[in-house]
């Protein structure tokens, strides 16, 4: 129905808060089916991974930005571009490792958590867990192999929300011929 | 319960509850919801078990923005009337969540307990291809399960379905009790 606007390369916004508490929804509803915060989190991962994959996609062809040179961008291009084209925050870059493979996003305001409080009883629920997976899921498509998880979280407690990302590898195998 | 409010893991409840400027992008929102709409799909067998699940989702959404639509869009003030509740659902409630009012609100012709809610190209839809083995499913259900969450907290029991009719249409089947209170509403 909506073919014609797909060529259009500024992506249409919407309130977060239908975002939010569909999120809640979803992971309210993860809690219930798995009964343990474990599971949970395993599941997220992958459902975010499955977004991932196809997010890219749809990054790649509205942002229109070539191959990173290297780590670095790649963190510039996550933080800057893609964040805020997503979920309309830039979440700053630190704590790079001297090598260069590992740095931290410090989330300051996720709009995934905007009307949650996590109960006693979810002490090890990682509740936008969601959110490692997407970006695994995004990089493994342009050939990056990357660590990501939460290292902090508001919604425990902390002082502020940092994810953790870090290179693993480059993706050689199954590389069909010509492909960027 | 007393740890629960003293333990002050988050901030939450020292934020204004007036409107956000905040906002996502269409497709993260339709990613998500398609990631949703394939995890029920897993766990069900049939196409009416899997709207049951997408509207038990879409409750959730309701009852958590009952109170704050109200409170911002109504001074705090919940509506008594059936007419006047619809229009909050049909203006404020589709306003805030998607962005517009509804297409169309109407009442059925024969009877006084439905109405209809009528949208022509649903948001919620819009990235959505029905495979034709399944022609009935229409994931507005999780739409319906938001306004029968907000009719239901409000005080107005109700029943709410999505169908294809004229696009999308959310039929609202009102309790007996309902139609009953507001014609003796409607005497005084």
């Amino acid at each position: 129905m909506s073919r014609q606007s797909n060529r259009t390369t500024d992506s249409k916004k919407m309130n977060s808060e239908l975002f939010t508490l569909t999120y809640g929804a979803l992971v309210t509803q993860l809690c219930k089916d798995y009964e343990n915060d474990e599971e949970v989190n395993k599941q997220l991962d992958k459902m975010g991974y499955n977004i991932g994959v196809r997010l890219i996609e749809d990054f790649l062809a509205r942002s229109s930005i070539g191959r990173c040179q290297d780590f670095r961008e790649t963190a510039d291009v996550i933080a800057k571009v893609a964040f805020k084209m997503y979920l309309g925050i830039t979440p700053s870059v630190t704590n790079w490792s001297p090598a260069g493979d590992e740095f931290s996003l410090i989330l300051e305001n996720n709009p995934l958590v905007d009307f949650v409080e996590l109960p006693d009883n979810h002490s090890t629920l990682i509740y936008s867990n969601l959110l490692c997976g997407v970006l695994r899921g995004a990089l493994e498509m342009v050939q990056m192999a990357v660590d990501v998880k939460f290292v902090q979280d508001t919604l425990r407690g902390d002082n502020v929300t940092e994810i953790r990302m870090k290179f693993i590898k480059r993706i050689e195998e199954n590389l069909p011929a010509g492909d960027e | 319960m007393d740890t629960r409010f003293t333990r002050g893991k988050s901030n939450i409840l020292e934020r204004p509850l007036t409107r956000p400027k905040t906002e996502v992008s269409v497709s993260a929102f339709a990613l998500l919801f398609s990631e949703m709409v394939q995890y029920c799909q897993s766990r069900v067998y049939s196409v009416s078990e899997l709207q049951t699940r997408l509207a038990d989702m879409g409750q959730s959404v309701g009852a958590s923005m009952l109170d704050v639509l109200v409170l911002r869009e109504k001074n705090g003030k919940r509506e008594t009337k059936v007419l006047n509740m619809l229009l909050f659902i049909k203006v404020n409630v589709w306003k805030s969540l998607f962005g517009k009012e509804a297409d169309k609100l109407e009442q059925a012709n024969d009877d006084d307990k439905t109405y209809y809610i009528i949208e022509k190209e649903p948001l919620i839809n819009a990235y959505i291809s029905v495979p034709k083995e399944n022609s009935s499913l229409n994931c507005a259900a999780f739409t319906a399960g938001i306004v029968e969450a907000i009719l239901t907290h409000s005080g107005f029991p109700a029943k709410v379905t999505a169908h294809w009719h004229k696009g999308t249409t959310l039929m609202i089947k009102f309790n007996e009790s309902v139609i009953a209170r507001d014609k003796a509403l409607d005497g005084r």
